[in-house]
């Protein structure tokens, strides 16, 4: 299972990667493994709100349609457009060229209230 | 059978219809009959003539409660002039037991193989020259007809069916000795292990019902699209039942769509007509062929044409599709 050092992540599997005022975000390793292939994604409009832990996307894959819950609040600037033709870069590369969203924070302390690599790893493991 | 081997299932998909694809099927149930299909009561439990059926031959059917509700869907195999073998879904397995068992006369002779056979299906447009190597006999086998042969020295039935619309085989043969088949097969680099993602989603390209979802005890073969396979010049249980369907008109009728989108439609989602609900989604899924969504399901009273536009879903916005005739796949190596 591949966890990357300096990210941020949800219970629910879901990334954010803090660069500045901004935060990427995407699904986790994990996530994408349990989902199977990705075949829609259904992208966030910029200036969309988002709100931590709530609904910011929506992936299909083979075997079901899930919710992605944003893992910080702020406001969508961008989305990641090339999931419109090629969504298997969620299975295929999913930290970097698989992120879904780009949101500016409106409250930067939100990462309190989500778990770091070492503390993500312990809890996939602790899932089985 | 695992749901997909180390490449995912849209890849397992893919292969299949390029090369070929081995699957372990061996969940599934087979029966034994002996005896004429009057004098056994077999040509009444099962929907399509059996009398006509020669040696070496089978049939896709499917075995009717008397509401005409379908027990199961099945293939049935004329072994000899008296000898059958019937291959049933294996969720159904003891009840189609109590069934056959009910229905047969006392001058049938009946056994269960399911625990003994074990079946692998290889199916792909490579799928002749692969199993050619292992048995050169089989090569002539025309689609819906089977032989009894060798494979690795253990006896074999080989069949000219399959569950994915490609060129293929159905390999039956005894437990022990699947292990041993599997690992043969697949050491013809050609071919790849597919597991039940794939096959659902093959499946369903073909339009094919899977039992348990698109078909049950509340539908009838009239609904299900599936009357051709129902011989209404002979008796069969149910047949009054759907006789009288018919006089009162069929309810609902299968529906097959695309969706306009990457969207797939899932299993009982509503389907909209003019944004009135009027029917659900059996079986949904992404075709990777197509490039869109694919699903079939019920609609009723209305029986809707091709075009009409329609839309599935519980959230909003609603999956936007297309209603299309079976099969999706138009071009494949079935018959080849």
């Amino acid at each position: 299972m591949n966890i990357p050092e300096g990210l941020y992540f949800t219970k629910e599997h879901e990334w954010v990667r803090i660069e500045g005022t901004a935060g990427i975000v995407g699904i986790t390793d994990y996530a994408q493994h349990a989902l199977g292939d990705v075949t829609f994604v259904e992208l966030p409009k910029p200036g969309q709100p988002a709100r931590q832990f709530q609904i910011v996307a929506t992936v299909e894959s083979v075997k079901a349609a899930s919710d992605i819950f944003a893992p910080v609040s702020g406001s969508v600037t961008q989305a990641n457009h090339q999931l419109n033709n090629q969504p298997g870069l969620i299975n295929q590369d999913c930290y970097n060229q698989g992120w879904i969203a780009k949101i500016s924070l409106s409250d930067p302390s939100e990462t309190k209230n989500l778990m770091d690599s070492a503390a993500y790893k312990q809890y996939v493991e602790g899932l089985g | 059978m695992p749901i997909q081997y180390a490449e995912g299932i849209l890849a397992e998909t893919l292969y299949t219809r390029q090369a070929a694809a081995c699957f372990d099927i061996c969940h599934m149930g087979e029966f034994l009959v002996k005896g004429t299909p009057e004098e056994s009561g077999l040509e009444k439990i099962i929907t399509v003539r059996l009398k006509d059926i020669p040696e070496g031959a089978c049939r896709y059917g499917s075995i009717l409660n008397p509401e005409g509700g379908v027990i199961d869907d099945l293939i049935v195999y004329r072994k000899k002039q008296d000898e059958w073998m019937i291959v049933v879904n294996a969720g159904t397995l003891e009840k189609d037991r109590e069934h056959f068992k009910k229905f047969l006369t006392r001058d049938a002779e009946f056994c269960d193989l399911s625990e003994k056979l074990g079946k692998i299906d290889l199916q792909g447009p490579l799928a002749r020259e692969i199993l050619k190597t292992l048995a050169p006999e089989t090569c002539g086998l025309s689609y819906y007809t089977f032989m009894e042969t060798d494979l690795l020295g253990r006896k074999a039935l080989v069949s000219r069916t399959g569950y994915t619309g490609e060129l293929g085989y159905e390999l039956f043969f005894s437990r022990p000795g699947i292990p041993e088949l599997w690992e043969t097969l697949l050491s013809d680099k050609r071919l790849k292990p597919a597991g039940l993602g794939s096959r659902d989603i093959l499946r369903l390209e073909m339009g094919y019902s899977l039992y348990g979802q698109d078909i049950d005890e509340t539908t009838t073969p009239l609904e299900a699209g599936l009357e051709r396979y129902v011989d209404f010049h002979k008796d069969f249980i149910g047949k009054e039942a759907l006789l009288a369907q018919k006089n009162s008109g069929i309810p609902r009728r299968r529906v097959f769509f695309k969706t306009l989108s990457r969207r797939s439609p899932r299993h009982l989602q509503k389907i909209y007509y003019n944004e009135k609900p009027c029917g659900e989604v059996t079986s949904g899924s992404f075709s990777p062929h197509l490039g869109c969504g694919i699903g079939m399901g019920f609609t009723g009273p209305i029986d809707l044409a091709q075009g009409e536009v329609i839309s599935v879903g519980e959230g909003t916005p609603r999956i936007e599709a297309v209603v299309t005739d079976k099969p999706f796949m138009k071009s494949t190596s079935l018959k080849k």
